[in-house]
């Protein structure tokens, strides 16, 4: 989306007697780069595999890059890998559908009742002025240190963003459109279905690409915690070890779940929005 | 064209509005005590200046004012549909789903593709409303009010937003709808052009009451060339409190500033 307008065809040759305006030094950053994204970190890991290859990155602080690949082939093929990405994935998946069915549910009572409004939003709000890791104590004490405190866990990190985002989108639709089905005379459910739900979409969407952050920042913590498996115990043990190279593999694997889910929410967003892309652009 | 009987043929009328009083605050009311009949199929403008309780009467007579102060007797059909100033389309239904929102049964889309045709705006029925011009958009929205087939339209400057060439446009399609359908009309507007062009009687309000109630007898196509479209305007801008003439206007300012 760059605003950069491009003006070759007017450009001036010298000597040229027609054109004698004169044409303005740019000043902004001027064309983009195609595959711009991609230079620096192929920079960044041409410069890894440089100071390992001379020696100058010891390899008890950092694995060489090849090692790394290979140690991710030896993961796969012994199965490891996937097993801990399938735990994992399935930790962060249940805590984050929880956390949207709680945090839309709560958004929707509280955006269309002025009770429900009374009732919930004082105690999410003070919930939201309490990271979700700070109530992790709390939650080994309850459910113990198992699967359901992870999922608890991600799912309380999740459904806050939900429920702001949604709340917010809920509270914005225009007062007109609610004023519009008054006197067209339809019913509270199908007022809800038509107007409220589609209007929150936009905020539902930006609080759940939000959410998945919580989902895989609380992933990573809980993870860390007594985990007897996923991508996050990898990492605990082979740090235990001086492996850095399953180090590496593990943040590689976190990195593509983040970009992944952000993806398929991208994905989704586009296709719930048509009526809004083709405002937008 | 089809000559506006108005409330002459029918005994029954489609509003009966009686001592109706309306107040924002304690100060003083915006409406005081208004009595207004609409015949069935007949045509009312209502003009006012700004704060005379124009759009206070249209939105008790609509049902929206549930949080308004006041009493008196509203008497509306069932079926009535308002257009508003902005037209009101849900961004993100398409604009056929916009017209026959809220309607159920498979005969629903059918008339929302008829009404849509009738308003010019055949081939558009999946169109998101951003895709739509201004005029488009109103023209979408008066095919909303009229596939509800209403008994009575309530309209609350449906076409203050848009351009003069438009509007005009406008004028010629809503006549054509109310003579093919026939709903009785409430007309809110700031414009005496507009008023006169339209409708069958225009009522003017002032201060909460209506200060006069002036049928338009202008037969065949109504322009502002014809002398008696002038005399009414005239008249209907003197009610309002403003000089028509601007030479004239313009003389007595400037007279009056020579002589003090």
């Amino acid at each position: 989306m760059t605003t950069v307008q491009e003006r070759a065809t007017v450009a001036p040759r010298r000597g040229d007697r027609v054109d004698e305006r004169v044409v303005r030094r740019r000043l902004g950053p001027g064309k983009r780069i195609p595959f711009g994204f991609w230079i620096g970190p192929v920079l960044l890991v041409g410069l890894w595999a440089l100071a390992s290859a001379t020696g100058a990155l010891d390899p008890r602080t950092m694995s060489e890059p090849w090692t790394v690949v290979s140690t991710a082939r030896d993961l796969i093929e012994s199965g490891r890998l996937q097993e801990n990405l399938v735990t994992s994935a399935v930790r962060a998946g249940l805590g984050l559908a929880l956390g949207v069915a709680a945090g839309t549910a709560l958004a929707v009572v509280s955006g269309l009742s002025r009770v429900g409004e009374s009732v919930v939003d004082g105690p999410v709000q003070i919930k939201r002025s309490i990271p979700s890791l700070a109530l992790i104590p709390l939650l080994i004490l309850w459910l113990g240190i198992g699967e359901e405190m992870k999922v608890i866990t991600i799912a309380l990190g999740v459904a806050v963003p939900i429920y702001i985002h949604t709340h917010n989108g809920l509270r914005t639709i225009e007062h007109k459109y609610g004023e519009l089905a008054e006197t067209i005379g339809i019913g509270r459910t199908a007022f809800v279905r038509a107007v409220v739900l589609p209007g929150a979409m936009p905020g539902f969407l930006l609080g759940l690409r939000f959410a998945v952050n919580a989902a895989l920042l609380s992933l990573v913590v809980v993870e860390q915690l007594n985990a007897t498996s996923g991508i996050g115990h990898m990492i605990t043990l082979a740090s235990n070890y001086g492996q850095t190279d399953v180090i590496v593999v593990g943040l590689v694997v976190y990195a593509a779940l983040g970009l992944l889910a952000d993806g398929a929410v991208r994905i989704i967003e586009r296709k719930a929005l048509t009526w809004r892309r083709t405002l937008e652009g | 064209m089809a000559t506006h009987a108005g409330g002459l043929s029918t005994g029954t009328s489609a509003v009966r509005v009686r001592d109706l009083h309306r107040s924002f605050n304690k100060a003083g009311g915006v409406l005081n005590g208004l009595d207004l009949d609409i015949a069935r199929g007949e045509f009312v403008a209502l003009i006012g200046r700004s704060g005379s309780g124009k759009s206070t009467l249209l939105r008790a007579m609509a049902g929206l004012d549930r949080d308004v102060a006041g009493h008196g007797s509203v008497r509306v059909p069932r079926q009535v549909s308002v257009v508003f100033q902005d037209s009101r389309l849900l961004p993100w239904r398409r604009v056929l789903e916009n017209v026959t929102f809220g309607m159920r049964g498979r005969a629903a889309a059918e008339k929302g593709r008829q009404a849509l045709a009738e308003v010019g705006l055949e081939g558009r029925e999946r169109a998101w409303p951003h895709e739509l011009s201004g005029g488009e958009q109103q023209r979408a929205a008066l095919a909303r009010s009229l596939v509800r087939e209403p008994e009575l339209l309530l309209a609350d400057e449906p076409f203050g937003a848009l351009d003069a060439l438009t509007r005009i446009r406008m004028h010629v399609l809503l006549r054509r709808l109310c003579e093919a359908h026939r709903p009785a009309v409430l007309l809110v507007t700031h414009d005496v052009d507009e008023a006169i062009v339209l409708a069958d009687r225009v009522i003017v309000l002032d201060d909460g009451v209506v200060r006069s109630d002036i049928r338009i007898d202008l037969t065949g196509r109504r322009s502002q060339a014809d002398p008696r479209f002038a005399a009414l305007r005239t008249r209907l801008l003197a009610e309002l409190g403003v000089e028509d003439d601007h030479d004239t206007s313009l003389a007595e300012t400037y007279g009056k500033k020579a002589a003090s």
